[in-house]
């Protein structure tokens, strides 16, 4: 029952090989077994955002995952999108110099999450209106903004 | 919290599946897209002894048009659904239905037969595959068989499903000339649980409605048929008296249940005004 399964996951990059427990979450896993801690865990019932990471491509709750799921597939996260918080290094570069500019973050604990929705928004819809933007930041809780600045700041 | 721990397994076929199922009995739990099950886990309100993971069996996902109408694989994203021209063109409900399902990063993992054996009494899907008079196939180890949506849908998250049995997929009738649907729906914040959601596909002739299937969602145990509204609306252009007499027979129609979102009452009033509104797309 407690055997642990192996794993061959490329998160940011890089190909990784563990052994992990088939009942650990693909955020766990981030933040235990490889100490990316920037995906942060929050509600662990895909309600508040916080852990949203990039599976193949497309957005995913970090806590609705199993890690022994991602076998074989391209994890990204918020560490591997930031960059080093220099222009051009990373891709949501932008997304973060407004997110500072706008006071789009107080405590800084759902700031991963909206950033990766954010951007997977604006990907999909350059120019996204306000209405657009509340709806699809609508499953990522902030308890400290009120939303405004965020939302400002994606628009910006 | 976090999960119990559980044996896992990725069988490579149905027929490896079924049999695992068979083996673990009610301790086997399918997990497709586990938008509801990893949850349910993490609460531990679900402890099953193995988790029989069907993503990465062959031939489960994808939308075709077969002659029966509609196949949507059971293991199809609910984001693929939405971005599909196939379902826009030929189950333009079911379509219409995918944005309030969850959160992009949801839909990007949730499955369509997740959905189905869910059975979430909130869940768009379902009102959908009973409005459109759809069929939900079945496969476990005795063979394979198809059950109309009205039947399959049985309570609050219990279906028709035998123990060891595995959706595989839906069927939607193809529309028809003539038919125009729209679904519509109220939560609090776009994503959440429905407070009320109507499926709506209706057969309109010169402006006159001469069939009409309003399902909602949200509002009892199982997709509810509001065959009384139905009828009122037979036969009669949309206007607003037709649409507020409508509104009025949802009373018998509908008996929903209270709960810390909304009170039966306001679940009543929100039916009606979803009603209007979906009167007045189909009637424009």
């Amino acid at each position: 029952m407690d055997e642990t399964v192996p794993i061959s996951v490329t998160v940011n990059g890089v190909t990784v090989d563990r052994r992990v427990e088939p009942r650990q979450t693909l955020v766990d896993f981030l933040r235990y077994g490889l100490e990316l801690t920037g995906s942060h865990v929050g509600c662990e019932q895909g309600v508040c955002g916080a852990c949203t990471v990039r599976v193949d491509g497309a957005i995913v709750r970090g806590c609705l995952m199993l890690a022994v799921q991602c076998d074989g597939s391209r994890v990204e996260t918020i560490e591997g999108v930031a960059g080093s918080g220099v222009a051009g290094t990373g891709e949501v570069f932008d997304l973060q110099q407004a997110f500072a500019q706008e006071n789009a973050l107080q405590c800084g604990f759902c700031t991963p999450g909206m950033l990766l929705t954010a951007q997977d928004l604006l990907a999909r819809k350059p120019g996204a209106s306000s209405q657009d933007i509340r709806e699809a930041l609508s499953g990522n809780y902030c308890r400290c903004t009120g939303y405004h600045a965020i939302v400002e700041a994606v628009r910006a | 919290m976090k999960p119990v721990q559980f044996a896992y397994h990725r069988p490579a076929s149905l027929d490896e599946a079924l049999a695992l199922m068979e083996r673990y009995g009610p301790d086997g739990r399918i997990l497709a897209g586990g938008q509801s099950l990893v949850p349910a886990l993490n609460m531990r309100l679900a402890a099953p002894a193995a988790l029989v993971d069907i993503n990465r069996i062959p031939g489960l996902d994808g939308i075709s048009l077969e002659p029966e109408g509609l196949v949507i694989g059971a293991m199809t994203r609910h984001e693929a659904v939405e971005n599909s021209p196939l379902v826009a063109r030929h189950a333009p409900l079911i379509a219409q239905a995918m944005p309030y399902v969850g959160h992009r990063a949801i839909r990007s993992r949730g499955t369509v037969g997740g959905s189905v054996a869910q059975a979430d009494p909130a869940a768009e899907l379902p009102a959908c595959l009973v409005a459109l008079d759809a069929v939900i196939r079945v496969a476990g180890t005795g063979g394979k068989r198809e059950t109309p949506a009205a039947r399959f849908f049985r309570g609050i998250y219990t279906t028709d499903l035998a123990p060891g049995e595995i959706v595989t997929a839906v069927v939607a009738p193809s529309i028809q000339a003539g038919w125009r649907s729209h679904f519509a729906e109220l939560a609090r914040r776009q994503g959440d649980y429905a407070l009320v959601g109507l499926a709506t596909q209706c057969l309109v002739e010169g402006g006159v409605i001469k069939g009409a299937r309003l399902v909602f969602c949200g509002v009892g145990p199982t997709p509810v048929r509001a065959q009384r509204a139905e009828a009122a609306l037979l036969g009669r252009r949309p206007d607003a008296d037709v649409s507020a007499e409508a509104g009025r027979a949802l009373d018998a129609d509908l008996d929903p249940q209270g709960d810390v979102h909304a009170s039966p009452a306001l679940r009543r009033h929100l039916s009606r005004v979803l009603l209007g509104r979906v009167l007045a797309h189909i009637a424009a």
